[in-house]
Formats: structure tokens, sequence, C-alpha cells
């Protein structure tokens, strides 16, 4: 499948790399280059492949509540939380982010991966409920980095100044009506706009022409990937899977067992957070220059016992180390990670790896 | 210099030692390249076999030796700066010197060229 700005892509001489049944831009030219710039300047990504509902109705916000493990009735319009969709048996099926455009109309935004599942599964908890999900087909552009506000102010009409973190209003970019929301997946302060499919190239042309001149770059999945890593940002199909309950991966502060009435996977999860941990997603840096990457096996040094696996793993561009997440089930052990037969040792590191600066 | 290449997408010298190094397109084709592991001084290269290693942000690639040999020098500059590999490939970004023994199977400049293009 393709977005639409696929030609745009193509126009700028993007790598190009299969991802979840997309073409999407891997990289435009170096993705270290385009990972320092988000840090630096701002990044404009291409999120036309993730999957975007529209869920409605008068028990809307209800059923979310049911279906979700967060309290989304709590949001006002105008709010963004991030969320977990689980399974009965407390595993994880996607993580969303959930926006409350109005009293009882709501969006939500799925991997890319996991759009088709996320849909069925909705569309059968809302079933006892007043409330309809749909697809929506709208492009998504990322604008992230410590000048993106500067950027977008100068040719988009929203309020940036009072639009908090993890929130969204209506706004205009040359008279295309859009969404502008204050959430991103880099670490960085960011902006992601929601922009109808056929006004998608002119406002990337827009923002494009707008932001170079401030070091604005376009921005492909690799820098992507590792932006979130260096910000302990979780990734479906890494991190996140059904075997994983929100706990083992630390998120258990977005599951609200104290929210009133049942919701699909309350008894799993309740047992669950009791319950000593499995497993515990942490940080580790390695001293060595070889990269950490996902699918190698963590030891314990001395006896090269193992005790978990790399989960994500990259060369870090804002450290200069190589980083990675990995699960293991001990923490009081010398680690090791074995790199194709070589032991590397590593060294525990606190999450995120990556914190801006906040003036 | 005329330079000979590998189907692995190698480029070496034909004066004596003979340097070894990535193709451009290589270096393109790989991203940002940000570890290099590179065969001692002294170390017997055998045509074909892998000698070293390099990897870039997304993968990790085998380097294969691509004569019969003693490795002589290698560039401790791309250890440090791996980068060096990617904005100089055929220059600051050769990887090793090798005293020939005898020369695997090498394509010339077309040859590769062709390779390349299919």
């Amino acid at each position: 499948m393709r977005t639409a700005l696929y030609e745009h892509h193509l126009a700028l001489g993007a790598t190009l790399t299969d991802y979840a049944g997309w073409r999407m831009p891997l990289r435009y030219g170096s993705e270290t280059a385009e990972h320092l710039a988000v840090r630096a300047s701002a990044g404009m990504f291409d999120l036309g492949h993730m999957g975007q509902f529209e869920f409605t109705g008068w028990q809307a916000a209800e059923a979310l509540d049911y279906a979700l493990v967060g309290r989304l009735s709590e949001l006002k319009p105008g709010q963004a939380r991030y969320t977990l969709i689980c399974q009965a048996d407390g595993g994880i099926l996607d993580d969303l982010i959930v926006y409350r455009l109005e009293e009882d109309q709501f969006m939500l935004v799925a991997n890319a991966g996991n759009t088709s599942l996320v849909h069925e599964v909705l569309s059968v908890r809302l079933a006892a409920f007043d409330a309809q999900v749909t697809r929506i087909d709208q492009s998504l552009i990322a604008l992230q980095g410590p000048s993106a506000a500067g950027i977008l102010a100068l040719i988009c009409d929203a309020h940036l100044g009072g639009l908090p973190y993890y929130s969204i209003t209506p706004g205009m970019i040359n008279d295309v009506p859009l969404l502008v929301a204050r959430t991103g997946y880099t670490g960085e302060d960011g902006f992601e706009l929601y922009v109808p499919a056929e006004h998608a190239s002119a406002v990337w042309w827009a923002l494009s022409a707008t932001g170079e001149p401030h070091g604005l770059r376009s921005a492909g999945l690799a820098c992507r990937d590792t932006l979130r890593l260096e910000a302990g940002m979780p990734l479906y199909g890494h991190e996140l899977d059904a075997s994983t309950t929100p706990y083992d991966a630390g998120l258990g502060r977005v599951v609200r067992l104290d929210k009133p009435g049942d919701f699909v996977g309350r008894e799993a999860l309740t047992a669950a957070a009791e319950s000593p941990r499995r497993k515990r997603l942490v940080g580790l840096v390695s001293n060595g220059r070889r990269v950490l990457r996902a699918g190698q096996p963590v030891v314990d040094a001395r006896t090269r016992e193992p005790v978990g696996e790399v989960t994500s793993g990259a060369a870090s561009p804002s450290l200069r180390r190589p980083i990675a997440m990995a699960y293991v089930s001990t923490v009081n052990a010398p680690l090791a990670v074995d790199i194709r037969g070589t032991l590397e040792p590593v060294d525990l590191s606190s999450l995120p790896f990556y914190r801006r600066s906040k003036s | 210099m005329s330079l000979s290449y590998t189907a692995e997408h190698e480029w070496i010298t034909g004066d004596e030692p003979a340097t070894v190094g990535i193709t451009p397109y290589a270096a393109e084709a790989l991203g940002d390249i940000v570890y290099v592991e590179l065969p001692e001084p002294g170390t017997e290269i055998t045509a074909g076999d892998t000698c070293g290693e390099l990897e870039s942000t997304k993968s990790v690639s085998e380097l294969y030796a691509p004569v019969t040999g003693v490795v002589v020098a290698r560039n401790e500059a791309v250890i440090d700066d791996p980068s060096l590999i990617n904005s100089d490939p055929q220059g600051e970004g050769w990887l090793f010197r090798v005293e020939v023994k005898e020369a695997g199977e090498l394509l010339d400049e077309a040859a590769y060229q062709a390779l390349i293009a299919s």
C-alpha cells in the first residue's frame, strides 16, 4: 500500500522499505543526520500508514472504558491519552493514542500492523453499547523537534501556546482544515497533524518550505525507531505483544484498576498487578561498539546462563553508544549480551536513555 | 588508478600491497555504518572467506576477502569513525592493505557496473 505522500518520497530520493504492508520511507539520506536534526531542530515524518479510527455514539466513552485498560471517559474534549488494548488474559494486543474530539466523538490511532485486528476487536467489544467504530482514511504528518512549534506557528493558525502536551485542536494551514495534536514518538516536543488525504501534499510542501530555513528535514522510519528507543518508548512487536502484560512492560500506570465497571482483562490484570514480576523491561548500555540488536540473548556474565533477550537495540546517535531495551528475569547479576557468540558486557540504564531539556 | 571489484561489492587496487574497501554502491545500500571489524596486520586471508564485519544502523554484513594474501595494514581511522566509509568509501574510508598471493574472482569496472545495474 502507498500513503498519499508516496510520490513525494520517491521525488525526494528516499530509500523505501516494506512496513506492515506499506511502502514507507526508511531514510531520505543519512538516518543519523535525520535523527540528530530532530534532536537539534525538527524533522517531518509521513505516518500515513498508521491505523486511524473514529469512535462515536452516546455511549462511546463508556464503550472505550470497557474495551481498553485506561479510563478514557475522564478525558475532556481536546485531550489525548496513551492507552492499551488487552486480551482477557491481560496480554497486550496494541498500544493506542486516544483523542477525545467531542463529548461523543473519539479518534484512535493504532499501529499499522495491528489496524485490522484492533478494528475487529473493538467492533466485538462495543456490541453491547450505543457506539460505532469506523476506519478513517486521512493522512498523518508528524512534525517533531525543539523547533517544531516555532515552524508550525509560522503557517498554522492554531493557538499553539495554549496547546498542552497530549491535547488536540482544529487548525488551518493554507486553508486546509486539519487537527493539530501535541503528541509524538520521539522524546521531543512536537505535533502530529491529521490532514485530509487529498491535501496531504499541499501541507507537506508548505511545512517543508517553511521549515527548511529553520533546519527542518524529512525524516524516515529508521530514525523514528532510534528516536523512540532513546526516549524509552515501547514498540509493538518488540517490547509489547500478546504474551506480555502492561506490568511486564512497566506500563502498569496506564491500567486503571480503579475505574468503575468491568473491562476486558480486569481479572487477569488485577492478578498480574499483585504477582511477582515474571520479567522486567530494562535499559542496557554497552561500552563496546558493536550494535545491540533485537533477538540477542542477555546472559549472566559470570555463568553465561540466559536471563533474557534484547527487544530493541541501536547505535544511539545522541549518546554515541550502543543502547537496548531488553526483558530480563534478574537485575542482580552482571549482564552481558551474546552478540553472535561474543559476550559484550552491558550496564543497566534507567529509561529513558534520553530526556529533552525543558526550556 | 584502475580498480577491480568483487561481487560482494568490494574494490581493490592493482598496486602492491593492494588497498581494499567497499564500493559507494555498498556504502549507500548499507546506510550509516557504525561499527567495523577488520583483520589485524599479519592475518592471512583467503579469497572468498569472511575477514571482517561491517555493521550499519540496520544490518550486519560480513566482509569477504577479495584475494588470498597477508594483511599488512588496516585503517585505524575507520575503526574510530566508521562514518568515513559512508562519506568517502574509495578514499579515506579504505579498509585494509594486503600483500596479494593469489587474486580471487575479480570484476573489472564494466562488469561491476553491469552487476549493480542488474
